[in-house]
């Protein structure tokens, strides 16, 4: 017969010594959360509910957001918060519904991975993006570039 | 609950509140509550995934950013973003109330109530959003 175990048993034992890891990502996903609930609905409210909404998003509307770094700096906190909580979820997921083993590790893999690669790719667009790029079209860039 | 306890085997007469719902585990507020925020949680990461990947066209061109960011402004993805939000605000409210079971002890008590207010901000927040951005998708 199949033995089923207390959902509380441990699939591994806990590290006797040194940081419980398990412990900060617990209290990460309660911190960031807090912190996204202001980051996210402060993200829709000023892209979807005012002027135009969704209408009113290219290229020109992102480039006078980032030509803020109030904004800049809103964004990329909510980058980094938002897809490590999003991916410390998808481990919770991963953990409960797959065995230690080849299959789990390739899951955490792909999840670490993309994770690491989205936060450097969208920093470095926050960063390095150029709200007035040469020959470019007039009508599609912000006001304030100087071919506009 | 005493660990000694000598009564009949006889299955006794449970509480209401207390039995199982009929469905899949106890089928209550706490259940529906956590099926919510993780069907939620996966919806809104692969979102993610894509939208930090549409918005990276900003760095390749405007022509690139612009086309892409233009199907989100159709009827069909007008709807999706909808349920987008809806999942979004779920998520937050019900991440709050499983805060406020985590570290105070009258919540944990109440967590139910909690869960039909959660389900109330919802419907609040909803309907503050729902007309204004249906405007903004349907209209020229």
């Amino acid at each position: 017969m199949t033995v089923i175990e207390s959902p509380r048993t441990p699939a591994r034992r806990a590290p006797r010594r040194g940081v419980n890891l398990e412990k900060w990502g617990w209290i990460y996903m309660r911190a960031s959360g807090v912190v996204l609930v202001v980051l996210i609905f402060g993200h829709l409210f000023v892209n979807l509910m005012v002027g135009e909404g969704v209408k009113a998003i290219d290229f020109g509307f992102v480039g006078g957001k980032w030509a803020d770094p109030f904004w800049q700096w809103w964004d990329v906190l909510m980058l980094w918060l938002a897809l490590i909580h999003g991916a410390n979820g998808m481990r919770t997921i991963v953990n409960d519904y797959t065995n230690p083993g080849t299959v789990q590790r390739i899951l955490k893999g792909a999840l670490l991975l993309s994770t690491v690669v989205l936060i450097v790719l969208g920093t470095l667009v926050v960063f390095t993006f150029d709200p007035c790029p040469a020959g470019s079209p007039a009508e599609l860039l912000p006001s304030f570039c100087p071919a506009a | 609950m005493s660990a000694t306890t000598t009564r009949t085997p006889i299955a006794p007469e449970e509480p209401a509140k207390q039995k199982p719902g009929g469905t899949l585990y106890r089928g209550r507020e706490g259940m529906w509550s956590w099926v919510l925020h993780r069907i939620t949680g996966v919806a809104i990461f692969f979102f993610l995934l894509v939208h930090i990947l549409d918005t990276a066209l900003v760095r390749v061109s405007p022509e690139a950013y612009n086309a892409v960011i233009g199907t989100y402004q159709t009827p069909i993805m007008g709807l999706g973003e909808v349920a987008l939000v809806g999942a979004i605000v779920f998520h937050a409210f019900n991440g709050l109330r499983v805060i406020l079971v985590d570290f105070w002890s009258w919540a944990t008590r109440n967590q139910k109530v909690l869960f039909y207010i959660v389900i109330a901000l919802w419907v609040v927040t909803m309907l503050g959003f729902v007309p204004r951005h249906l405007m903004n998708v349907f209209s020229h």
